[in-house]
């Protein structure tokens, strides 16, 4: 059943659930953030409106700067003013940003240890009929390697936004992944959220296996997980929003109580969230894993749900994972 | 404002300058590793820069309202190194300690662990960038301070140099001066060969900056530019330096083969013997 702790949304088994694009949570969280702290400048590559930093270049018109299409310019111009007593948010597609500027990420926002948090929209193969060159399934990779690197990867527009806010309050170099089309409202704004806590939100009686979900699949992971209960196979979701730093109470927890573990997520399998719990749990806790992600393919042109299903990742291929899983156990 | 160059600080300066290239050649072959020709190149603007020109305090290396050097090309660290530490940013003793394990002063320069370091560099082309966003930062605070941009002319080979030419220009980030190190060689060989930059100030001019070009060895020429940089207020300015690499070591002065290696023993001893020859002419011509 849904873990009553975690207050989400009671209409969330419903077929008339509200939908909304995670980067509208980054919009939102851009205002009320620069609202209270004058010292947020927001920086765009040309996607004021997609990437939904609009809003906030139309409220604080002076602490707005738009840079082209020039990616390497925006992270290193936020370089120099993360060094500057500002907390600049940076805005792309997650394939140009962290994509394209990935050293100018390394060394002048990482190794320069800058105040700058970077936001990447249109994340996973859901990015849908812009096809593989727009489907960024890397970067959850590329950014956990760096060090002095954080990685939070919102489930809904509310988490989103509670994680824009959060992220100008932590020191330092943040990624904020987001998906591009509509995804189910999961959780409500009494909903728990903090950067580095995972939150168990779904909790069977006799668990077998945990579900550790990130970002527009945690709501796959929950349907799996209610499928699942009706087969009397008994489950255990994670909603793993911080891939770095990991929390490791909770992945050892789960992994214990289970014995079995399913990491689903939109990205690639290797390098990814599922690689951060199995490098986690190999030396603490080793357990039966699977992995729900593209496995080393690109992505193409579709539907989103004609896509998640090609590869591997719709509501059926979690619980067929969750049961080999279980099934490794024995 | 800068004060004007009397003859008695000209003296100060030439002289400053050649014991920086004094250090810049002993700490090279201490360290056994790293670039001769750069550095010795830029020690005249280094010197300019940090004993006439910069708004800075050594011994308040976090005041807020200091000019910032921001280094684009960092594999010319010793000669910024050699400069802090004359400037009095930290002991000169901590040169030799260039590249080894544990030191400050690491092979390309590091923000945050050696007082007097602006950016993190090393990769080329990223630190006009940084200063872009230094700027930015200074004019929403209504802040006065200055933003130096060093760069070499090989790294304009990168796009993200062009993609901050282009976004200085347009913001008129009249807070920047770039002082371009035009040496006209990188690591493969002469840079009109690898990939040719000229008509360079034309580029500049059509992104819509101030250009002034000196002669990188003459100091009243670099102050000058610098002051008249200061003075501008519609346009960030670049001053394109003129320089010979290795300057003051003449066996090491325009060979592209010196860019990125160190002397051995008998190489520096014969720099320095060079560079002691020069300081007397130095002394003797101000006399």
């Amino acid at each position: 059943m849904l873990n009553p702790e975690a207050k989400l949304n009671p209409k969330i088994f419903d077929a008339d659930l509200e939908q909304k694009p995670i980067r509208h949570g980054y919009g939102e969280g851009l205002l009320i953030a620069g609202e209270t702290d004058k010292n947020i400048v927001v920086l765009c590559a040309d996607l004021s409106e997609s990437t939904r930093s609009l809003g906030f270049q139309e409220k604080f018109p002076e602490r707005f700067v738009e840079i082209g299409v020039a990616e390497q310019n925006l992270a290193a111009v936020a370089a120099g003013l993360g060094v500057s007593g500002k907390i600049p948010f940076i805005s792309s597609y997650a394939m140009f940003s962290p994509g394209r500027n990935w050293e100018q990420i390394r060394t002048t926002c990482c190794y320069n240890n800058s105040n700058v948090k970077i936001a990447g929209a249109h994340a996973g193969v859901s990015v849908g009929p812009d096809g593989a060159t727009h489907q960024a399934v890397e970067d959850i990779a590329i950014m956990r390697v760096i060090p002095n690197m954080k990685v939070v990867v919102p489930c809904d527009a509310i988490e989103a936004k509670k994680a824009t806010i959060a992220a100008a309050k932590i020191w330092g170099p943040v990624y904020l992944r987001f998906a591009r089309e509509k995804t189910p409202v999961i959780t409500t704004e009494e909903t728990p959220f903090a950067p580095g806590k995972a939150m168990i939100y779904w909790q069977s009686k006799k668990p077998e296996v945990a579900l550790v979900a990130c970002g527009q699949l945690v709501y796959h992971a929950l349907v799996a997980a209610s499928e699942l209960e009706k087969e009397k196979i008994g489950s255990i979701v994670v909603n793993l929003n911080t891939i770095k730093p990991l929390d490791e109470s909770v992945i050892h927890e789960v992994a214990k109580k289970c014995g079995a573990v399913v990491a689903v997520e939109e990205h690639q399998i290797h390098g990814g969230m599922g690689s951060a719990v199995a490098e986690f749990l190999a030396s603490k806790f080793p357990v039966p894993m699977e992995f729900i992600g593209m496995r080393d393919t690109f992505g193409e042109s579709g539907e989103p749900n004609e896509l998640l299903i090609k590869y591997g990742m719709s509501v059926g291929h979690i619980k067929s994972s969750a049961k080999k899983a279980i099934k490794r156990k024995h | 404002m800068i004060e004007p160059l009397h003859d008695r600080k000209l003296k100060f300066l030439e002289e400053k300058a050649v014991h920086i290239r004094e250090s810049i050649i002993s700490m090279l072959l201490e360290a056994g590793s790293g670039h001769s020709a750069g550095p010795l190149g830029m020690a005249d603007v280094f010197t300019a820069l940090y004993f006439h020109s910069l708004q800075h305090n050594p011994r308040k290396p976090d005041w807020d309202e200091r000019d910032r050097v921001i280094l684009s090309n960092g594999h010319i660290c010793p000669v910024l190194y050699a400069t802090l530490a004359h400037a009095g940013y930290f002991p000169l003793h901590e040169l030799k300690t260039l590249r080894k394990l544990g030191t400050r002063l690491q092979g390309h320069p590091h923000r945050g662990i050696l007082p007097g370091i602006e950016n993190t560099s090393g990769p080329l082309g990223s630190g006009l960038s940084q200063a872009c966003g230094m700027s930015l930062a200074a004019r929403l605070d209504k802040k006065r301070h200055h933003i130096y941009c060093l760069m070499s002319d090989g790294e304009h080979d990168a796009g993200n140099i062009w993609e901050a030419v282009m976004f200085a220009g347009k913001n008129r980030l009249h807070n920047i001066t770039a002082i371009i190190d035009r040496n006209n060689i990188q690591i493969d060989g002469v840079t009109e060969d690898i990939m040719p930059l000229e008509p360079l100030r034309d580029k500049y001019e059509a992104f819509n900056w101030h250009v002034l070009e000196v002669d990188g060895h003459n100091i009243p020429q670099i102050v000058s530019a610098v002051n008249e940089a200061k003075a501008i207020y519609e346009k960030p300015t670049v001053i394109i330096a003129h320089t010979i690499p290795g300057k003051g070591v003449s066996f090491m002065e325009s060979d592209f083969r010196w860019h990125g290696k160190p002397p051995n023993r008998a190489e520096a001893k014969q720099a320095l013997h060079e560079l002691r020859t020069l300081q007397e002419k130095i002394t003797s011509e101000h006399q």
